[in-house]
């Protein structure tokens, strides 16, 4: 088959691998039907979370049909339309009984690793480097799903692809931020640092919760525009002296009641942290952490969806303190989302399909991941079509 | 000092045949499990690890040693020989030597403890014990090995100090995940004959 493989930083190439077999019983095997680029493969593509290997197959936000199916497999039948969730879990120990999924125990085969750098290892993740398990992940014409029986989604209704897709991983991820945020409908004004595919997730879940207002950032000019179609006020930071003061005149004073950092380890704006994390002194670049640190009220919430993924310096720990700020963050619980969020779509609450801006077939993969990570010719998320 | 004797344990419920250990002389302050290895030759490793199971269920798991090669990476190859005699085999990475010995259970108390330790004359004399308790809260069972083994001298001891000594405890940390995640999710996650862009040939093909 073709699939989509990290071949170096900044190097993707469309290789032709061998097709994924059942390994274990309750595994199942997926024809994929549609797959994107998520801003978590950009991390990857930049080369900045270590023990991806050379040939590593790509992708986490994926669906398709069900082909095969091991012989632990209970609910999924071949020929089933699925999405298929980023994280990997049992369903069967205390974080899935407690439905923190994506911190199960039981699902990476390298949680030794991410035990010797965290203290403790969490749940795999499709094609997101050793740490998180090694397994290949969707940016291919097929995929191997582990743990049929609690992942996948099936989907009942005959919409298309493209409003369903994002369930895998974006539309949840920014609904559990702006869920984290303990919006108090009618009164809570969050402010959103990012305006990428989570960003503009956050912005319209926090609005369906019922934020009074919602203010994003960014500096690229089509983010904004896309984040107030959304219903957001929107700042461009590198058209204002001071972030913190803008949100200041935007909340009377108070500073918004919660932050989101959609952005991550990669944020631009400060040289000190590019040089360190070029000499590997940082593994994360924290501006807008910094930032969303400061301007969060006190009492707030500080939701961080954006990921980090070890040493990050200067934080603000003091403000933190001094404001009485709680922070909530971690790789989103997907399986507990996945239902309630179909839902708003089949009720048209929502159309995910908003924040494609491309179609391309999986052969372009490579000049769509430099397309989306240099944000040329408006890119803000694309989606690769391995039938195309 | 409580004896080394499972003969004379008060707590055990079997009696293996052969009461003596290598050495239960001198050291003070030893708990049974230990005495199997003579005190200061000896490498001693416990690790623990919570399974959302029934205590009972567990018991029966380890009760029945020949599942322990399930969740070893390294091949080790257990036979029963009674209910409470065993007889292990595993290979050393030279010539075509193996490490073999008869083991025997010498604590038995079904969904708490089970001990056992290598019969006299073993190459490697060693022990083990794997403790059941209940979770706080009835959150499952906390599991805790311990495993002690006396290294021998010459190639066969630098094999095993190389195959362990770096880190022994990590070892039996990843014998008790993988049990976690056979009892919990009735499968150990595993990668190993999934694509990459590494091999280059298509061996496996649909349609
Ligand atoms: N927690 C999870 O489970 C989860 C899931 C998916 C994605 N993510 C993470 O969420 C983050 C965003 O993902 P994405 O797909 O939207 O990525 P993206 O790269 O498309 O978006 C990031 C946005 O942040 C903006 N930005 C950069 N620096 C900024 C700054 N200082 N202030 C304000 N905006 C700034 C960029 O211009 C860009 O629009 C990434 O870190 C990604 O890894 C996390
Ligand atoms: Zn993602
Ligand atoms: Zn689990």
């Amino acid at each position: 088959m073709k699939a989509v493989c990290w071949m170096g930083k900044k190097k993707m190439e469309v290789r032709r691998v061998s097709d994924p077999t059942i390994l274990n019983p309750r595994d199942c095997i997926v024809r994929v039907t549609a797959t994107a680029i998520c801003g978590s493969d950009l991390h990857l593509y930049n080369g900045y979370i270590p023990t991806l290997e050379k040939g590593d197959i790509l992708g986490h936000e994926f669906m398709g049909e069900v082909i095969e199916t091991g012989p632990e497999v209970k609910k999924l039948k071949v020929g089933d339309r699925v999405v298929v969730p980023f994280t990997i879990s049992c369903g069967g120990c205390i974080h899935c009984a407690r439905t923190q999924w994506s911190c199960c125990d039981n699902t990476n085969p390298n949680a030794a690793l991410l035990e010797a750098v965290a203290g403790h290892g969490g749940a795999a993740l499709y094609g997101y480097t050793g740490l998180y398990g090694g397994y290949a992940g969707g940016q291919a014409e097929y995929v191997r799903v582990p743990f049929a029986d609690v992942g996948p989604i099936k989907i009942e209704s005959d919409l298309p692809d493209d409003k369903l897709l994002f369930l895998s991983d974006i539309f949840p991820t920014g609904y559990m931020a702006a869920e984290n945020c303990d919006i108090v409908p009618g009164r809570g004004v969050v402010a959103v640092w990012g305006c990428g595919p989570v960003g503009q997730f956050a912005i319209r879940s926090a609005l369906l919760l019922g934020a009074a207002k919602v203010i994003a950032i960014d500096n690229v000019p089509e983010r904004l525009r896309m984040a107030e179609a959304g219903g957001a006020v929107a700042i461009n930071h590198d058209e204002v002296d001071d972030v913190q003061d803008a949100l200041r005149a935007h909340t009377g004073g108070r500073g918004p009641d919660a932050a989101i950092d959609a952005v991550g380890m990669e944020a631009h704006g400060s040289v000190y942290d590019q040089v360190k994390q070029t000499l590997k002194l940082e593994n994360d670049r924290a501006y807008a952490l910094r930032q969303a640190m400061r301007a969060v009220r006190k009492g707030g919430v500080l939701s961080i969806p954006g990921v980090y993924s070890g040493f990050v310096d200067k934080v603000p720990m003091g403000a933190v303190f001094a404001k009485a700020v709680t922070i909530k963050q971690g790789q989103t619980h997907m399986q507990r989302y996945l239902r309630p969020l179909l839902k708003l779509i089949e009720d048209g609450k929502i159309d995910p399909s908003f924040v494609i801006t491309h179609r391309v077939p999986l052969g372009h993969a490579p000049q769509a991941y430099a397309m989306f990570c240099d944000k040329k010719d408006g890119c803000i998320k694309v989606v690769l079509d391995p039938a195309m | 000092m409580p004896s080394p004797s499972p003969a004379r344990s008060t707590r055990g419920k079997t009696r293996p045949e052969t009461p003596a250990v290598t050495s239960v002389s001198a050291r003070k302050h030893v708990a049974p499990s230990r005495r199997v290895v003579r005190g200061d030759r000896g490498v001693k490793v416990s690790r623990s690890v919570t399974v959302r199971r029934p205590a009972d269920e567990l018991y029966a798991f380890w009760r029945d040693l020949r599942n322990l090669p399930r969740i070893v990476k390294h091949a080790l190859n257990i036979e029963r020989v009674s209910d409470i005699a065993s007889h292990w085999s595993a290979s050393a990475p030279f010539g075509d030597h193996r490490v073999e010995w008869d083991a025997v259970i010498i604590n038995d108390e079904p969904g708490k403890l089970i001990a056992w330790r290598s019969r006299e004359g073993a190459e490697i004399p060693n022990a083990g014990t794997v403790r059941f308790d209940p979770a706080p809260g009835d959150e499952g069972t906390e599991v805790a090995v311990t495993l002690e083994y006396n290294p021998p001298a010459g190639k066969l001891g630098a094999w095993l100090a190389k195959l362990s000594g770096e880190e022994p405890a990590q070892q039996v940390a990843e014998a008790l995940r993988r049990f976690k995640a056979l009892m919990e999710a009735g499968e150990i996650p595993t990668t190993e004959g999934q694509p990459s862009g590494r091999a280059e040939t298509t061996k496996n093909k649909r349609k």
